[in-house]
């Protein structure tokens, strides 16, 4: 138990994908610009790096490991990860309209996001979680994410209120919020040590 | 494994993954399916589908949405223009009411003879550019620089500089609202093609600081706003403002502004 809850935090806090991997940083800068619209975003993402990572591993554990087709593994994924934006996409459109507009093309985005198919991949390759291991560790990065994309814009939207100068109006000043932003998580970092050790002692 | 073997597990596996994803799309496909108004495809099809988003939309099937909502106007399309706008209104039907054509509209009549130039600007020939370095070409701090941001970006080639005024020409124009983005000094506006009478500045300084740097500004004199009967030009600090819902066109404040910086109304309606 111990052992999922710093897989969560390592991947949310201390190895965040967004601040720290630099992954997911189209849909990042693309959909900060309401607090609500990102938050529904990384709603979305939520559902679809959790289910991802999920599904990723089986196919990968279950299927492409005792037929040796390792090397295939990007392609499969991906042909999953599109197949699950689509079905998010397609409940959206339903289920709330507003929402699917306000992230309008990001959506379909999600499925080129690297966000997904890098944890997917740092999974089994970086870490060797295994099933249960890897739904946390995507679940955590869903989550660092999401507190990353909910943070630019509530920063931002703050800023659009500021009398900013003008040549760094607009996409300037949110990529110098994003890199103080990103130093400011390195400070985690710190912890990144502690936690490995912990998580190797408490065994698998 | 020889490697023809690896190359057809391969293919199959990804074969059945591919099937199995397939048919999950389509059952979620089917469950979650929203209906689509029919005058939606319709009005997309009128539409040129180029996407180049003048109308002020994402591309043509949000224009498409947006004129089945009600949203955008069925003549909203600059580049199809008058026949698209057309087929539209047939899909439309009742629905569509009749929405005037807008036109673009300079709100300076600071020539380089009525506000002198400052001096010799030899910068990038961009107002926006100019504008960013903090130059103000002419004496008027709120006039047109005349470096014709708007004519470069004009789809229709419909703006002309005129003695260091941009100038829109009434014809060519399809209010694709182009050059309303871009002016840094905002000063082009969308109204109404049958609004003649309209106030040519955006000056809102007081009446001498006008004068002292542009002879053809609105000094902010009121005598204008005492002249309409209804209800249609106020003040707006110290500058004249027309609403042009209740303007009837009649013409009366121009003929009264002292500094003419009223537009007359159309000279055929004159006659009329």
């Amino acid at each position: 138990m111990i052992r999922l809850i710093l897989i969560v935090i390592l991947n949310a806090l201390i190895s965040n994908v967004v601040l720290n991997q630099f992954l997911g940083i189209c849909s990042f800068l693309g959909v900060s610009r309401q607090i609500k619209a990102s938050a529904s975003l990384g709603g979305a993402v939520i559902f679809v790096i959790t289910i991802a990572s999920a599904v990723a591993s089986i196919l990968y554990n279950g299927i492409l490991v005792p037929l040796h087709l390792e090397f295939m593994k990007m392609i499969v994924f991906i042909l999953v990860i599109a197949a699950l934006v689509q079905i998010v996409e397609m409940f959206l459109k339903k289920k709330s309209p507003s929402v699917y507009k306000a992230l309008g093309i990001y959506l379909p985005l999600i499925t080129t996001n690297c966000a997904v198919l890098g944890i997917a991949i740092d999974n089994i390759d970086k870490f060797g979680y295994n099933f249960i291991e890897s739904v946390f560790s995507g679940f955590g990065t869903a989550i660092g994410y999401t507190i990353a994309i909910v943070l630019l814009a509530g920063i931002r939207s703050r800023v659009d209120e500021e009398a900013i100068p003008r040549p760094v109006r607009g996409a300037p000043v949110v990529m110098l919020a994003a890199a103080l932003m990103s130093i400011a998580f390195m400070g985690f970092t710190e912890l990144q040590p502690a936690i490995e050790t912990v998580l190797k002692g408490v065994g698998q | 494994m020889s490697a023809p073997v690896i190359i057809l597990i391969t293919t199959l596996v990804i074969t059945v993954i591919g099937i199995i994803v397939g048919a999950g799309l389509v059952f979620t496909g089917k469950k979650f399916h929203v209906p689509v108004d029919e005058r939606e495809t319709e009005v997309r099809e009128c539409l040129p589908g180029n996407n180049c988003g003048a109308c002020g939309y994402a591309g043509c099937d949000a224009m498409a949405a947006a004129i089945v909502a009600g949203e955008a106007p069925v003549n909203g399309c600059p580049v199809g223009g008058a026949p698209v706008a057309e087929k539209i209104g047939g899909i439309m039907g009742a629905d569509a009411e009749f929405v005037e054509r807008k036109i673009a509209f300079v709100r300076c009549k600071g020539t380089c003879e009525a506000s002198g130039l400052q001096g010799n600007y030899v910068g990038i020939q961009d107002c926006r550019s100019a504008a960013l370095a903090g130059m103000n070409l002419k004496n008027c701090d709120y006039g047109c620089m005349g470096l014709g941001s708007c004519v470069s970006v004009c789809p229709q080639g419909a703006i002309k500089l005129v003695d260091g005024v941009a100038v829109v020409n009434r014809k060519l124009c399809v209010a694709c609202g182009l050059c309303v983005k871009t002016c840094p000094k905002g000063l082009i506006e969308l109204i109404p093609e049958s609004k003649f009478v309209a106030v040519q500045c955006m000056n809102r300084d007081k009446g001498p600081q006008v004068k002292k740097v542009c002879s053809a500004g609105c000094i902010g004199c009121t005598l204008c706003t005492r002249q309409c009967e209804h209800d249609a030009i106020h003040m707006d600090g110290n500058l004249a403002r027309i609403t042009y819902e209740n303007c009837t066109q009649c013409g009366k404040c121009a003929n009264k502004c002292p500094a003419h910086v009223i537009t007359p109304p159309c000279p055929a309606k004159k006659e009329a």
